[in-house]
């Protein structure tokens, strides 16, 4: 009997119990559409993980002040202002495996343009800061190592600062007030959406790090600088970049051998990859469980297969006098198994489908269906098909011809 | 009559039911030639439907040789068994066995699905056998949809449609009236004179026997008895549109 005929021969029996073919399907159905939004929930997370790392900037070290001891209370890290400029740029110039440094520092103020203002974050750095951070400059420019060293009043915007002020006007070359002085606004930055601590890095002013400290802090300590992001050369070296940070800053800071650091360099990239680590566990986790519902949907075709083979033991009686062979009989019915998985299973895919973006509309999670997943869910479907559907087709190919004929 | 188309001797059947041994062929030795028309009889138990079934090579006997067409079978596999089936012999049940969902050409072209035998092909012969026990009109109707001796009908044809050299019938008119037996009957006979096909006939019905050439009588595994009809009945001049 070749494939075709099988194939008819299979069909028209599914069709004419139609109600319990579909029921049967329906668990396939329900398997791999929860397989396939699971992993379309757990690739959406870690494809927007990968995207915060993208936005932070690769090989980042972050490298922060550290606590002192004053009158027996001590501070939490970044509570003092142990980092200074000429420690950034020493990091930045004297290390082999840092490939930049910027000394920065956040502090917050409200921007005012004409009658609009906006209160909004505003960073100070070296121009190097953007480029480790992978922003770019869409409009005007970064400001120069000219413009840093001469604590010029000059800033970029944010995208989200750039709306709310300037509207639909073009803001370079404007200028804006800062803390009540004039700034001229030479740049405008990229959209970069939200931080993995789910802020609006958006909403910024960007500003030399020495027009920060000269013209709007009023900080006592003179030089002084928050925190020193440290770009390493390459992935491979983060670790040897922050092994050369530490030993020359201990260096510099005059910390004896057994000293405590007033400072603390902390590796981005392993956060984030870490954070990555987790949902890659938790979308496993996820299809492991929608798997069980694929595994019951399997089961349920063992079921009813064997009904069937149990109903139709006479209709196996008479193919086999006419002379089916024992494969005949198999592949009858393990056709038939694997065409109930394999309709479930598309019907199911293309349910995952709608039920995946359905919870990307509705819940606001970004879902990613992998071309990848789909083809494993058919393949897995026709699997469950084929593997559940062996015993019952083995059982009918197996059976006497004549008990069969004899059966009532 | 010519060359032995069956040859068994010291057939031997034995079942297992529970704990007991049933012996339902107790050393058969049987000759049928090619063309024959052999009516078995005897009552229920008697082993005539043991015999039928390792005949019809659906079961396989304990011990004793069968020899078809001077080829041993008694001890092929299954596999070997259904292809002897399909390719040189035919059944026809007591119940018609149809498959209630196909209609009758698909039925009788179950044969040929499993030897490979192109879809044209397939229709073809299914009509012609179809239109040979007068059925071609019905091709397309379910068994359902037809009477019990057109569905016998439909069940030669499919018997028929590998062209076998034997045909096995088991009460073929068990399930059938009089009348309609009698025309069944007829066809067998037609087949077994224009074709040659030997025939195997069992019945307990001595009228049905006698329209075979010759008669065995089973009691108790054994056969009791071995005769020649002396005047075979022949079915009543066709009836138009039978059935």
């Amino acid at each position: 009997m070749n494939l075709y005929s099988a194939g008819k021969v299979a069909f028209r029996s599914l069709r004419a119990n139609k109600m319990r073919s579909i029921l049967t399907m329906l668990g396939m159905i329900i398997g791999v559409a929860a397989v396939i939004i699971m992993v379309a929930i757990g690739a959406g997370a870690n494809q927007r993980i990968s995207a915060q790392i993208a936005s932070v900037g690769s090989n980042l070290l972050l490298v922060v002040p550290g606590s002192t001891t004053s009158g027996g209370l001590r501070s939490g890290f970044g509570g003092a202002p142990t980092l200074t400029m000429t420690d950034a740029r020493a990091i930045g110039k004297e290390l082999t495996s840092v490939r930049a440094a910027s000394p920065t520092m956040r502090s917050s103020g409200p921007v005012v343009y004409g009658n609009q203002n906006w209160s909004t974050i505003l960073q100070g750095g070296a121009p190097e800061y953007l480029e480790m951070r992978e922003w770019n400059v869409v409009s005007g420019r970064n400001f120069t190592p000219q413009e840093l060293e001469a604590a010029s009043k000059v800033c970029l915007l944010g995208q989200t600062v750039s709306d709310y002020l300037f509207g639909t006007e073009d803001p370079v070359g404007k200028i804006v007030r800062i803390k009540r002085s004039p700034f001229t606004v030479v740049g405008i930055l990229d959209r970069k959406g939200q931080s993995p601590q789910g802020q609006d890095q958006d909403d910024t002013v960007f500003l030399p790090i020495t027009t920060m400290q000269k013209k709007l802090s009023g900080s006592a300590h003179m030089g002084a600088v928050g925190v020193i992001v440290v770009q390493a050369v390459d992935a491979d070296r983060v670790k040897e970049a922050e092994r050369q940070v530490v030993e020359l800053l201990r260096q510099r800071h005059r910390i004896a051998q057994g000293g405590t650091d007033d400072f603390s360099v902390r590796n981005l990239s392993e956060m984030l990859a870490l954070a990555e680590s987790a949902t890659r566990i938790m979308s496993l986790l996820l299809g492991g469980i929608a798997s069980v519902s694929l595994l019951v949907g399997g089961i349920g075709i063992m079921n009813i297969m064997l009904v069937s083979v149990t109903e139709r033991t006479r209709e196996i009686g008479i193919r086999m006098a006419v002379g089916a062979r024992e494969r005949d009989i198999l592949s009858q019915f393990l056709i038939e198994a694997v065409i109930l998985a394999l309709t479930g299973g598309a019907v199911g895919i293309v349910l995952g489908a709608g039920g995946a973006m359905l919870t990307s509309q509705l819940a606001g999670w970004t879902t990613v269906i992998s071309p990848a997943a789909v083809f494993l869910a058919f393949g897995f479907s026709a699997a469950v098909g084929v593997f559940f559907g062996f015993y019952p087709a083995r059982k009918a190919s197996r059976m006497d011809p004549i008990e069969a004929l004899r059966y009532e | 009559m010519g060359v032995a188309a069956i040859e068994v001797s010291g057939l031997v059947k034995t079942y297992r039911l529970g704990d007991v041994l049933v012996e339902a062929l107790k050393g058969v030795d049987l000759s049928i030639s090619a063309g024959e028309f052999l009516a078995v009889m005897g009552p229920s138990g008697s082993g005539k439907s043991t015999l039928m079934n390792i005949l019809g090579c659906l079961d396989r006997p304990t011990s004793g040789k069968y020899l078809l067409d001077g080829e041993e079978v008694g001890g092929l596999s299954r596999d070997g068994r259904a292809i002897l089936r399909r390719s040189r012999l035919g059944f026809v049940f007591q119940g018609f066995n149809l498959l209630s969902r196909l209609s009758a050409r698909e039925n009788v072209e179950l044969p040929m699905i499993y030897d490979g035998t192109s879809a044209a092909d397939r229709h073809e012969r299914a009509l012609s056998a179809l239109s040979s026990v007068g059925l071609a009109d019905r091709a397309h109707h379910l068994p359902s949809q037809l009477s019990g001796g057109q569905q016998q009908r439909v069940a030669i044809a499919r018997a028929i449609v590998n062209t076998p050299a034997l045909i096995l019938a088991d009460e073929p008119t068990g399930n059938l009236d009089s009348v309609t037996s009698d025309e069944i009957l007829g066809i067998f006979q037609r087949l077994n004179d224009e074709r040659g096909i030997t025939m195997v006939l069992v019945t307990h019905e001595t009228d049905i026997a006698l329209f075979a050439k010759r008669v065995i009588r089973f009691l108790d595994g054994r056969i009791v008895e071995d005769r020649v009809v002396e005047n075979r009945r022949r079915p009543p001049a066709p009836r138009e549109n039978a059935g």
